[in-house]
Protein backbone atom coordinates (compact mmCIF):
# COMPACT_ATOMS: atom_id res chain seq x y z
CA UNK A 1 0.00 0.00 0.00
CA UNK A 2 2.78 2.33 1.02
CA UNK A 3 4.53 1.47 -2.20
CA UNK A 4 1.45 2.20 -4.28
CA UNK A 5 1.00 5.61 -2.73
CA UNK A 6 4.62 6.49 -3.37
CA UNK A 7 4.36 5.51 -7.01
CA UNK A 8 1.14 7.53 -7.41
CA UNK A 9 2.91 10.55 -5.94
CA UNK A 10 5.87 10.01 -8.25
CA UNK A 11 3.55 9.81 -11.28
CA UNK A 12 1.78 12.97 -10.17
CA UNK A 13 5.04 14.89 -9.85
CA UNK A 14 6.37 13.59 -13.17
CA UNK A 15 3.14 14.54 -14.97
CA UNK A 16 3.15 17.99 -13.35
CA UNK A 17 6.66 18.65 -14.64
CA UNK A 18 5.70 17.40 -18.09
CA UNK A 19 2.56 19.56 -18.11
CA UNK A 20 4.73 22.54 -17.26
CA UNK A 21 7.11 21.68 -20.13
CA UNK A 22 4.11 21.39 -22.46
CA UNK A 23 3.00 24.90 -21.55
CA UNK A 24 6.44 26.48 -21.99
CA UNK A 25 6.11 27.24 -25.74
CA UNK A 26 2.83 29.10 -25.26
CA UNK A 27 4.06 30.80 -22.09
CA UNK A 28 7.15 31.96 -23.93
CA UNK A 29 5.10 33.64 -26.67
CA UNK A 30 2.77 35.28 -24.14
CA UNK A 31 5.75 36.56 -22.15
CA UNK A 32 7.49 37.97 -25.20
CA UNK A 33 4.32 39.65 -26.40
CA UNK A 34 4.72 42.05 -23.46
CA UNK A 35 8.33 42.92 -24.23
CA UNK A 36 9.41 45.72 -26.49
CA UNK A 37 10.38 44.46 -29.94
CA UNK A 38 14.13 44.97 -29.64
CA UNK A 39 14.43 42.53 -26.74
CA UNK A 40 12.56 39.60 -28.25
CA UNK A 41 14.99 37.94 -30.63
CA UNK A 42 18.03 38.91 -28.56
CA UNK A 43 16.80 37.65 -25.16
CA UNK A 44 13.75 35.44 -25.73
CA UNK A 45 13.97 33.74 -22.33
CA UNK A 46 14.35 36.85 -20.18
CA UNK A 47 11.29 37.97 -18.23
CA UNK A 48 10.09 41.47 -19.06
CA UNK A 49 11.84 43.98 -16.83
CA UNK A 50 10.94 47.60 -16.19
CA UNK A 51 13.23 48.46 -19.08
CA UNK A 52 11.89 45.95 -21.60
CA UNK A 53 8.19 45.87 -20.59
CA UNK A 54 5.99 47.18 -23.39
CA UNK A 55 2.53 46.88 -21.82
CA UNK A 56 -0.14 46.36 -24.43
CA UNK A 57 1.81 48.36 -27.00
CA UNK A 58 2.54 45.27 -29.09
CA UNK A 59 -1.13 44.34 -29.13
CA UNK A 60 -2.08 47.78 -30.37
CA UNK A 61 0.62 47.63 -33.05
CA UNK A 62 -0.26 44.08 -34.06
CA UNK A 63 -3.96 44.85 -34.34
CA UNK A 64 -3.69 48.11 -36.20
CA UNK A 65 -0.62 48.15 -38.41
CA UNK A 66 -1.07 45.11 -40.60
CA UNK A 67 -4.82 44.76 -40.89
CA UNK A 68 -4.86 41.97 -38.36
CA UNK A 69 -8.20 43.04 -36.89
CA UNK A 70 -9.82 42.79 -40.32
CA UNK A 71 -8.17 39.40 -40.85
CA UNK A 72 -9.65 38.26 -37.56
CA UNK A 73 -13.12 39.31 -38.66
CA UNK A 74 -12.70 37.54 -41.99
CA UNK A 75 -11.59 34.31 -40.31
CA UNK A 76 -14.63 34.41 -38.02
CA UNK A 77 -16.96 35.06 -40.96
CA UNK A 78 -15.50 32.28 -43.13
CA UNK A 79 -15.36 29.73 -40.30
CA UNK A 80 -18.91 30.36 -39.02
CA UNK A 81 -20.66 30.38 -42.38
CA UNK A 82 -18.67 27.49 -43.84
CA UNK A 83 -19.43 25.31 -40.84
CA UNK A 84 -23.15 26.20 -40.94
CA UNK A 85 -23.36 25.50 -44.66
CA UNK A 86 -21.43 22.23 -44.36
CA UNK A 87 -23.62 20.94 -41.50
CA UNK A 88 -26.90 21.73 -43.27
CA UNK A 89 -25.93 20.66 -46.80
CA UNK A 90 -23.87 17.60 -45.91
CA UNK A 91 -26.51 16.20 -43.54
CA UNK A 92 -29.21 16.66 -46.19
CA UNK A 93 -27.06 14.98 -48.81
CA UNK A 94 -26.12 12.13 -46.50
CA UNK A 95 -29.75 11.48 -45.60
CA UNK A 96 -30.78 11.48 -49.26
CA UNK A 97 -27.91 9.15 -50.20
CA UNK A 98 -28.84 6.61 -47.52
CA UNK A 99 -32.61 6.77 -48.02
CA UNK A 100 -32.69 6.85 -51.82
CA UNK A 101 -30.17 3.98 -51.91
CA UNK A 102 -29.90 3.90 -55.71
CA UNK A 103 -26.93 3.22 -57.97
CA UNK A 104 -26.43 6.96 -58.45
CA UNK A 105 -26.36 7.77 -54.76
CA UNK A 106 -24.02 4.85 -54.08
CA UNK A 107 -21.62 6.20 -56.67
CA UNK A 108 -21.88 9.66 -55.08
CA UNK A 109 -21.13 8.20 -51.68
CA UNK A 110 -17.94 6.54 -52.93
CA UNK A 111 -16.87 9.78 -54.64
CA UNK A 112 -17.23 11.67 -51.35
CA UNK A 113 -15.29 9.02 -49.46
CA UNK A 114 -12.61 8.97 -52.15
CA UNK A 115 -12.06 12.74 -51.85
CA UNK A 116 -11.04 12.25 -48.20
CA UNK A 117 -7.77 10.57 -49.11
CA UNK A 118 -6.69 13.03 -51.81
CA UNK A 119 -4.05 15.46 -50.52
CA UNK A 120 -4.71 19.15 -51.12
CA UNK A 121 -1.56 19.57 -53.27
CA UNK A 122 -3.14 17.30 -55.89
CA UNK A 123 -5.91 19.78 -56.67
CA UNK A 124 -4.62 23.11 -55.38
CA UNK A 125 -3.38 24.53 -58.68
CA UNK A 126 -6.35 23.53 -60.82
CA UNK A 127 -8.82 24.40 -58.04
CA UNK A 128 -7.40 27.92 -57.84
CA UNK A 129 -7.81 28.23 -61.60
CA UNK A 130 -11.44 27.03 -61.61
CA UNK A 131 -12.35 29.21 -58.62
CA UNK A 132 -10.84 32.29 -60.24
CA UNK A 133 -12.60 31.63 -63.55
CA UNK A 134 -15.96 31.37 -61.76
CA UNK A 135 -15.29 34.51 -59.68
CA UNK A 136 -15.47 32.55 -56.46
CA UNK A 137 -12.29 34.20 -55.20
CA UNK A 138 -14.06 36.24 -52.52
CA UNK A 139 -15.45 35.83 -49.01
CA UNK A 140 -18.77 34.38 -50.20
CA UNK A 141 -17.15 32.13 -52.79
CA UNK A 142 -14.66 30.62 -50.38
CA UNK A 143 -17.52 29.47 -48.12
CA UNK A 144 -18.81 27.47 -51.09
CA UNK A 145 -15.30 26.11 -51.76
CA UNK A 146 -15.09 24.95 -48.15
CA UNK A 147 -18.42 23.15 -48.60
CA UNK A 148 -16.85 21.31 -51.51
CA UNK A 149 -13.73 20.28 -49.61
CA UNK A 150 -15.50 19.61 -46.32
CA UNK A 151 -18.31 17.53 -47.81
CA UNK A 152 -16.23 14.33 -48.05
CA UNK A 153 -15.69 13.70 -44.34
CA UNK A 154 -18.99 15.32 -43.35
CA UNK A 155 -21.22 13.30 -45.71
CA UNK A 156 -19.33 10.18 -44.64
CA UNK A 157 -19.91 10.84 -40.93
CA UNK A 158 -23.59 11.81 -41.32
CA UNK A 159 -24.27 8.76 -43.50
CA UNK A 160 -22.89 6.46 -40.83
CA UNK A 161 -25.34 7.91 -38.33
CA UNK A 162 -28.37 8.05 -40.64
CA UNK A 163 -28.00 4.30 -41.30
CA UNK A 164 -28.61 3.66 -37.60
CA UNK A 165 -31.88 5.64 -37.46
CA UNK A 166 -34.95 3.36 -37.71
CA UNK A 167 -37.06 4.01 -40.78
CA UNK A 168 -40.43 3.65 -39.04
CA UNK A 169 -40.56 7.17 -37.62
CA UNK A 170 -39.90 8.72 -41.00
CA UNK A 171 -42.50 6.50 -42.66
CA UNK A 172 -45.07 7.54 -40.08
CA UNK A 173 -44.28 11.18 -40.81
CA UNK A 174 -44.69 10.59 -44.55
CA UNK A 175 -48.07 8.93 -44.00
CA UNK A 176 -49.09 11.92 -41.90
CA UNK A 177 -48.44 14.06 -44.97
CA UNK A 178 -44.96 15.41 -44.30
CA UNK A 179 -42.87 16.20 -47.37
CA UNK A 180 -39.28 14.90 -47.41
CA UNK A 181 -38.08 18.39 -46.44
CA UNK A 182 -40.41 18.55 -43.44
CA UNK A 183 -39.50 14.99 -42.46
CA UNK A 184 -35.82 15.82 -42.61
CA UNK A 185 -35.85 19.08 -40.66
CA UNK A 186 -38.54 18.18 -38.10
CA UNK A 187 -37.65 14.57 -37.42
CA UNK A 188 -34.26 13.52 -38.76
CA UNK A 189 -32.13 16.60 -38.13
CA UNK A 190 -32.82 16.80 -34.37
CA UNK A 191 -31.74 13.17 -34.05
CA UNK A 192 -28.51 13.94 -35.92
CA UNK A 193 -27.47 16.53 -33.35
CA UNK A 194 -24.53 14.61 -31.80
CA UNK A 195 -23.00 14.01 -35.22
CA UNK A 196 -23.71 17.61 -36.19
CA UNK A 197 -21.68 18.77 -33.17
CA UNK A 198 -18.79 16.48 -34.08
CA UNK A 199 -18.84 17.58 -37.72
CA UNK A 200 -18.98 21.26 -36.67
CA UNK A 201 -15.99 20.94 -34.37
CA UNK A 202 -13.82 19.06 -36.85
CA UNK A 203 -14.60 21.52 -39.64
CA UNK A 204 -14.25 24.62 -37.43
CA UNK A 205 -10.77 23.54 -36.28
CA UNK A 206 -9.70 22.84 -39.85
CA UNK A 207 -11.09 26.04 -41.40
CA UNK A 208 -9.95 28.41 -38.64
CA UNK A 209 -6.37 27.12 -38.90
CA UNK A 210 -6.25 26.61 -42.67
CA UNK A 211 -3.51 28.55 -44.41
CA UNK A 212 -2.94 27.41 -47.98
CA UNK A 213 -6.51 27.38 -49.29
CA UNK A 214 -7.41 30.95 -48.28
CA UNK A 215 -3.96 32.12 -49.39
CA UNK A 216 -4.48 30.67 -52.88
CA UNK A 217 -8.16 31.62 -53.23
CA UNK A 218 -8.26 35.06 -51.58
CA UNK A 219 -4.63 36.10 -51.98
CA UNK A 220 -2.99 38.66 -49.74
CA UNK A 221 -5.64 41.39 -50.00
CA UNK A 222 -8.33 39.49 -48.12
CA UNK A 223 -6.09 37.72 -45.66
CA UNK A 224 -7.31 35.42 -42.90
CA UNK A 225 -5.51 35.04 -39.55
CA UNK A 226 -3.02 32.32 -40.62
CA UNK A 227 -2.29 34.19 -43.87
CA UNK A 228 -1.78 37.46 -42.00
CA UNK A 229 0.68 35.76 -39.66
CA UNK A 230 2.64 34.17 -42.48
CA UNK A 231 2.80 37.47 -44.38
CA UNK A 232 3.80 39.48 -41.31
CA UNK A 233 6.80 37.19 -40.96
CA UNK A 234 7.80 36.63 -44.58
CA UNK A 235 6.46 39.74 -46.27
CA UNK A 236 8.76 42.41 -44.89
CA UNK A 237 12.03 40.63 -44.41
CA UNK A 238 14.42 42.22 -41.95
CA UNK A 239 11.87 44.76 -40.85
CA UNK A 240 9.56 42.36 -39.01
CA UNK A 241 7.97 43.90 -35.93
CA UNK A 242 8.60 41.02 -33.56
CA UNK A 243 6.54 42.61 -30.80
CA UNK A 244 3.46 42.95 -32.95
CA UNK A 245 4.11 39.47 -34.30
CA UNK A 246 4.13 37.89 -30.81
CA UNK A 247 0.87 39.70 -30.05
CA UNK A 248 -0.64 38.30 -33.26
CA UNK A 249 0.33 34.76 -32.27
CA UNK A 250 -1.32 35.22 -28.88
CA UNK A 251 -4.44 36.72 -30.48
CA UNK A 252 -4.64 33.78 -32.87
CA UNK A 253 -4.50 31.31 -29.98
CA UNK A 254 -6.98 33.06 -27.63
CA UNK A 255 -10.18 32.11 -29.53
CA UNK A 256 -8.99 28.50 -29.68
CA UNK A 257 -8.34 28.42 -25.92
CA UNK A 258 -11.78 29.92 -25.19
CA UNK A 259 -13.46 27.51 -27.61
CA UNK A 260 -11.59 24.66 -25.93
CA UNK A 261 -12.43 25.78 -22.39
CA UNK A 262 -16.14 26.05 -23.23
CA UNK A 263 -16.60 22.83 -25.16
CA UNK A 264 -13.69 20.60 -24.16
CA UNK A 265 -15.90 17.58 -23.59
CA UNK A 266 -17.42 17.79 -27.07
CA UNK A 267 -14.09 18.51 -28.72
CA UNK A 268 -12.36 15.44 -27.31
CA UNK A 269 -15.37 13.25 -28.05
CA UNK A 270 -15.64 14.70 -31.55
CA UNK A 271 -11.98 14.22 -32.30
CA UNK A 272 -12.12 10.59 -31.19
CA UNK A 273 -15.26 9.96 -33.25
CA UNK A 274 -13.67 11.64 -36.28
CA UNK A 275 -10.48 9.62 -35.93
CA UNK A 276 -12.20 6.28 -35.49
CA UNK A 277 -14.47 6.81 -38.48
CA UNK A 278 -12.00 8.56 -40.72
CA UNK B 1 -41.31 6.68 -51.00
CA UNK B 2 -38.38 6.38 -53.37
CA UNK B 3 -40.12 7.85 -56.35
CA UNK B 4 -41.36 10.90 -54.49
CA UNK B 5 -37.92 11.31 -52.96
CA UNK B 6 -36.11 11.58 -56.30
CA UNK B 7 -38.01 14.79 -57.04
CA UNK B 8 -36.13 16.31 -54.13
CA UNK B 9 -32.68 15.51 -55.50
CA UNK B 10 -32.03 19.17 -56.45
CA UNK B 11 -32.80 20.38 -52.92
CA UNK B 12 -30.97 17.72 -50.93
CA UNK B 13 -27.97 16.90 -53.08
CA UNK B 14 -27.38 19.56 -55.69
CA UNK B 15 -25.79 22.31 -53.51
CA UNK B 16 -23.27 19.89 -52.02
CA UNK B 17 -22.64 18.19 -55.32
CA UNK B 18 -22.09 21.51 -57.14
CA UNK B 19 -19.57 22.68 -54.56
CA UNK B 20 -17.87 19.28 -54.58
CA UNK B 21 -17.65 19.32 -58.38
CA UNK B 22 -16.19 22.81 -58.56
CA UNK B 23 -13.77 22.53 -55.65
CA UNK B 24 -12.72 18.92 -56.01
CA UNK B 25 -13.97 16.73 -58.87
CA UNK B 26 -13.19 19.00 -61.84
CA UNK B 27 -9.79 20.13 -60.46
CA UNK B 28 -8.90 16.49 -59.76
CA UNK B 29 -9.58 15.34 -63.32
CA UNK B 30 -7.85 18.43 -64.75
CA UNK B 31 -4.89 17.73 -62.49
CA UNK B 32 -4.45 14.20 -63.81
CA UNK B 33 -4.59 15.45 -67.41
CA UNK B 34 -2.26 18.42 -66.82
CA UNK B 35 0.39 16.19 -65.26
CA UNK B 36 0.99 14.88 -68.80
CA UNK B 37 1.30 18.35 -70.32
CA UNK B 38 3.59 21.36 -70.34
CA UNK B 39 1.78 24.56 -69.40
CA UNK B 40 2.07 27.94 -67.74
CA UNK B 41 -1.54 29.10 -67.76
CA UNK B 42 -3.54 25.85 -68.25
CA UNK B 43 -5.04 27.14 -71.54
CA UNK B 44 -1.69 26.65 -73.30
CA UNK B 45 -1.22 23.03 -72.17
CA UNK B 46 0.66 20.80 -74.62
CA UNK B 47 0.78 17.03 -74.35
CA UNK B 48 4.25 15.76 -73.39
CA UNK B 49 3.45 12.21 -72.22
CA UNK B 50 5.31 11.03 -69.15
CA UNK B 51 8.01 13.65 -69.60
CA UNK B 52 7.03 15.48 -66.38
CA UNK B 53 7.22 12.31 -64.34
CA UNK B 54 10.71 11.58 -65.61
CA UNK B 55 11.85 15.18 -65.09
CA UNK B 56 10.55 15.19 -61.51
CA UNK B 57 13.27 12.66 -60.69
CA UNK B 58 16.02 13.58 -63.12
CA UNK B 59 16.03 17.38 -63.47
CA UNK B 60 17.32 18.06 -59.99
CA UNK B 61 17.64 15.98 -56.84
CA UNK B 62 15.16 18.08 -54.83
CA UNK B 63 12.15 15.80 -55.21
CA UNK B 64 14.03 12.63 -54.31
CA UNK B 65 15.66 14.41 -51.39
CA UNK B 66 12.28 15.68 -50.17
CA UNK B 67 10.88 12.17 -50.50
CA UNK B 68 13.61 10.67 -48.30
CA UNK B 69 13.52 13.54 -45.85
CA UNK B 70 9.74 13.18 -45.51
CA UNK B 71 9.93 9.40 -45.18
CA UNK B 72 12.59 9.56 -42.46
CA UNK B 73 10.75 12.32 -40.64
CA UNK B 74 7.52 10.31 -40.82
CA UNK B 75 9.10 7.14 -39.40
CA UNK B 76 10.75 9.00 -36.50
CA UNK B 77 7.55 10.95 -35.75
CA UNK B 78 5.26 7.92 -35.86
CA UNK B 79 7.45 6.00 -33.43
CA UNK B 80 8.12 8.83 -30.95
CA UNK B 81 4.57 10.25 -30.94
CA UNK B 82 2.94 6.85 -30.41
CA UNK B 83 5.36 5.66 -27.72
CA UNK B 84 5.02 8.87 -25.69
CA UNK B 85 1.26 9.06 -26.24
CA UNK B 86 0.80 5.47 -25.10
CA UNK B 87 2.91 5.97 -21.97
CA UNK B 88 0.92 9.09 -21.09
CA UNK B 89 -2.33 7.21 -21.67
CA UNK B 90 -1.19 4.44 -19.30
CA UNK B 91 -0.31 7.01 -16.62
CA UNK B 92 -3.60 8.85 -17.03
CA UNK B 93 -5.78 5.75 -16.69
CA UNK B 94 -4.54 4.94 -13.18
CA UNK B 95 -7.00 7.26 -11.46
CA UNK B 96 -4.43 9.65 -10.02
CA UNK B 97 -5.29 13.17 -8.93
CA UNK B 98 -5.49 15.85 -11.61
CA UNK B 99 -6.07 13.42 -14.49
CA UNK B 100 -8.53 15.74 -16.24
CA UNK B 101 -6.24 18.73 -15.93
CA UNK B 102 -3.27 16.84 -17.37
CA UNK B 103 -5.34 15.49 -20.22
CA UNK B 104 -6.52 19.01 -21.10
CA UNK B 105 -3.00 20.41 -21.09
CA UNK B 106 -1.50 17.64 -23.22
CA UNK B 107 -4.32 17.79 -25.74
CA UNK B 108 -4.47 21.56 -26.22
CA UNK B 109 -1.56 22.04 -28.70
CA UNK B 110 -3.50 19.91 -31.17
CA UNK B 111 -6.02 22.71 -31.63
CA UNK B 112 -3.43 25.27 -32.67
CA UNK B 113 -2.92 25.65 -36.40
CA UNK B 114 0.26 24.67 -38.22
CA UNK B 115 1.43 28.18 -39.11
CA UNK B 116 1.10 29.46 -35.53
CA UNK B 117 2.69 26.26 -34.18
CA UNK B 118 5.61 26.66 -36.55
CA UNK B 119 6.36 30.21 -35.44
CA UNK B 120 5.99 29.40 -31.74
CA UNK B 121 8.66 26.71 -32.10
CA UNK B 122 10.72 28.91 -34.35
CA UNK B 123 10.99 31.42 -31.48
CA UNK B 124 11.72 28.74 -28.89
CA UNK B 125 14.32 26.75 -30.84
CA UNK B 126 16.08 29.80 -32.23
CA UNK B 127 16.18 31.20 -28.69
CA UNK B 128 17.92 28.07 -27.44
CA UNK B 129 20.28 27.87 -30.42
CA UNK B 130 21.26 31.53 -30.06
CA UNK B 131 23.35 30.52 -27.04
CA UNK B 132 25.63 28.58 -29.38
CA UNK B 133 25.55 31.38 -31.96
CA UNK B 134 23.53 29.41 -34.52
CA UNK B 135 19.90 29.14 -35.60
CA UNK B 136 17.45 26.69 -37.19
CA UNK B 137 18.74 27.30 -40.71
CA UNK B 138 22.35 26.53 -39.76
CA UNK B 139 22.13 22.76 -40.32
CA UNK B 140 19.47 20.47 -41.80
CA UNK B 141 19.67 18.31 -38.67
CA UNK B 142 18.40 21.22 -36.58
CA UNK B 143 15.38 21.64 -38.82
CA UNK B 144 14.71 17.90 -38.84
CA UNK B 145 14.71 17.52 -35.07
CA UNK B 146 12.84 20.81 -34.72
CA UNK B 147 10.06 19.38 -36.89
CA UNK B 148 10.06 16.14 -34.88
CA UNK B 149 9.78 18.09 -31.60
CA UNK B 150 6.98 20.26 -32.95
CA UNK B 151 5.08 17.24 -34.29
CA UNK B 152 5.42 15.47 -30.96
CA UNK B 153 4.11 18.51 -29.13
CA UNK B 154 1.18 18.77 -31.51
CA UNK B 155 0.14 15.14 -31.85
CA UNK B 156 0.98 13.42 -28.54
CA UNK B 157 -2.14 14.71 -26.79
CA UNK B 158 -4.39 13.78 -29.71
CA UNK B 159 -3.10 10.19 -29.86
CA UNK B 160 -3.10 9.99 -26.06
CA UNK B 161 -6.84 10.72 -26.02
CA UNK B 162 -7.48 7.89 -28.49
CA UNK B 163 -5.32 5.48 -26.46
CA UNK B 164 -7.12 6.47 -23.26
CA UNK B 165 -10.45 5.65 -24.91
CA UNK B 166 -9.03 2.28 -25.99
CA UNK B 167 -7.61 1.46 -22.55
CA UNK B 168 -10.87 2.38 -20.83
CA UNK B 169 -12.69 -0.11 -23.03
CA UNK B 170 -10.72 -3.02 -21.58
CA UNK B 171 -13.04 -4.80 -19.12
CA UNK B 172 -11.78 -4.54 -15.52
CA UNK B 173 -12.32 -8.26 -15.07
CA UNK B 174 -9.46 -8.99 -17.48
CA UNK B 175 -6.82 -7.03 -15.58
CA UNK B 176 -8.18 -8.32 -12.27
CA UNK B 177 -8.00 -11.91 -13.45
CA UNK B 178 -4.43 -11.33 -14.58
CA UNK B 179 -3.34 -9.88 -11.24
CA UNK B 180 -5.05 -12.72 -9.34
CA UNK B 181 -3.10 -15.14 -11.52
CA UNK B 182 0.04 -13.36 -10.35
CA UNK B 183 0.93 -11.51 -13.57
CA UNK B 184 3.36 -8.62 -13.07
CA UNK B 185 2.26 -5.15 -14.25
CA UNK B 186 4.70 -5.49 -17.16
CA UNK B 187 3.24 -8.82 -18.20
CA UNK B 188 -0.29 -7.41 -17.95
CA UNK B 189 0.80 -4.62 -20.26
CA UNK B 190 2.35 -6.91 -22.87
CA UNK B 191 -0.16 -9.75 -22.75
CA UNK B 192 -3.42 -7.90 -22.10
CA UNK B 193 -3.35 -4.14 -22.52
CA UNK B 194 -1.42 -3.89 -25.78
CA UNK B 195 -3.33 -6.68 -27.58
CA UNK B 196 -6.63 -5.18 -26.38
CA UNK B 197 -5.86 -1.73 -27.79
CA UNK B 198 -4.57 -2.97 -31.16
CA UNK B 199 -7.44 -1.14 -32.89
CA UNK B 200 -6.34 2.16 -31.29
CA UNK B 201 -2.73 1.49 -32.26
CA UNK B 202 -3.75 1.00 -35.89
CA UNK B 203 -5.78 4.22 -35.91
CA UNK B 204 -3.05 6.27 -34.23
CA UNK B 205 -0.32 4.90 -36.46
CA UNK B 206 -2.36 5.79 -39.51
CA UNK B 207 -3.20 9.29 -38.24
CA UNK B 208 0.40 10.14 -37.34
CA UNK B 209 1.59 8.60 -40.60
CA UNK B 210 -0.67 10.69 -42.84
CA UNK B 211 -0.33 13.83 -40.71
CA UNK B 212 3.47 13.69 -40.82
CA UNK B 213 3.68 12.69 -44.46
CA UNK B 214 1.35 15.47 -45.67
CA UNK B 215 2.81 18.17 -43.39
CA UNK B 216 3.01 21.60 -45.01
CA UNK B 217 2.16 24.57 -42.74
CA UNK B 218 4.58 23.60 -39.96
CA UNK B 219 7.37 23.01 -42.47
CA UNK B 220 6.77 26.40 -44.09
CA UNK B 221 6.67 28.30 -40.81
CA UNK B 222 9.51 26.53 -39.00
CA UNK B 223 12.24 26.25 -41.64
CA UNK B 224 10.67 27.08 -45.03
CA UNK B 225 12.98 24.35 -46.37
CA UNK B 226 16.16 26.12 -45.30
CA UNK B 227 19.08 25.68 -45.48
CA UNK B 228 19.16 25.27 -49.28
CA UNK B 229 15.93 23.20 -49.53
CA UNK B 230 17.53 20.60 -47.28
CA UNK B 231 14.56 20.53 -44.89
CA UNK B 232 11.96 20.78 -47.63
CA UNK B 233 9.27 18.13 -47.26
CA UNK B 234 7.21 16.71 -50.14
CA UNK B 235 4.21 19.02 -49.86
CA UNK B 236 6.42 22.11 -49.72
CA UNK B 237 8.55 20.84 -52.61
CA UNK B 238 5.41 20.45 -54.74
CA UNK B 239 4.24 23.93 -53.76
CA UNK B 240 7.62 25.46 -54.64
CA UNK B 241 7.70 23.64 -57.97
CA UNK B 242 4.27 25.07 -58.88
CA UNK B 243 4.76 28.61 -57.73
CA UNK B 244 8.52 29.01 -57.64
CA UNK B 245 9.46 28.47 -61.28
CA UNK B 246 7.53 29.42 -64.38
CA UNK B 247 7.22 26.58 -66.88
CA UNK B 248 7.51 23.96 -64.13
CA UNK B 249 3.79 23.70 -63.40
CA UNK B 250 3.47 20.42 -65.31
CA UNK B 251 6.28 18.88 -63.29
CA UNK B 252 4.67 20.19 -60.11
CA UNK B 253 1.40 18.54 -61.10
CA UNK B 254 3.18 15.25 -61.88
CA UNK B 255 4.81 15.35 -58.44
CA UNK B 256 1.38 16.05 -56.92
CA UNK B 257 -0.09 12.99 -58.66
CA UNK B 258 2.71 10.80 -57.31
CA UNK B 259 2.18 12.31 -53.86
CA UNK B 260 -1.51 11.42 -54.11
CA UNK B 261 -0.70 7.84 -55.15
CA UNK B 262 1.62 7.34 -52.17
CA UNK B 263 -0.95 8.76 -49.72
CA UNK B 264 -3.70 6.62 -51.29
CA UNK B 265 -1.50 3.53 -51.01
CA UNK B 266 -0.92 4.21 -47.31
CA UNK B 267 -4.67 4.64 -46.78
CA UNK B 268 -5.42 1.45 -48.71
CA UNK B 269 -2.95 -0.63 -46.68
CA UNK B 270 -4.39 0.85 -43.48
CA UNK B 271 -7.92 -0.13 -44.57
CA UNK B 272 -6.78 -3.71 -45.31
CA UNK B 273 -5.13 -4.03 -41.89
CA UNK B 274 -8.18 -2.66 -40.09
CA UNK B 275 -10.49 -5.01 -41.99
CA UNK B 276 -8.39 -8.08 -41.19
CA UNK B 277 -8.35 -7.08 -37.50
CA UNK B 278 -12.11 -6.78 -37.46
CA UNK B 279 -12.43 -10.37 -38.66
CA UNK B 280 -10.10 -11.58 -35.93
CA UNK B 281 -12.06 -10.04 -33.10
Amino acid sequence: MENKRASALFTFVALSILAFVFLIPIGLVVMNSFKSRLYISSQPFAFPSSETFAGFGNYINGLTSSGFAAAFGRSVFITVFSVLLIVVCASMTAWYIVRANSAVTKLLYYLFVFSMIVPFQMVMYTMTYVVNKLNFDNLIGIVFVYLGFGSGLSVFMFSGFVKSIPLEIEEAATIDGCSPLQTFFRIVFPVLKPTAITVSILNAMWIWNDYLLPYLVLGTDDKTVPVAIQIAMQGAYGATDYGGFMAMLVLAIIPIVIFYAVSQKYIIKGVIAGAVKG
Amino acid sequence: MRKSLSRYFPVFVLPTLAAFTIAFAVPFVMGIYLSFTKFTTITNAQWVGIDNYVKAFTYDGDFVHALWFTALFTVVSVVTVNVFAFILALLLTRGIRGTNFFRSVFFMPNLIGGIVLGYIWNLLINGVLSYSGTDLTYKAEYGFWGLVLLTNWQLIGYMMVIYIAGLQNIPDSLSEAASIDGASPFKTLIRIKIPMVMASITICTFLTLTNSFKMFDQNLALTAGLPEKETEMLALNIYNTFYGRSGWQGIGQAKAVMFFIIVAAIAFIQLKITKSREVEQ
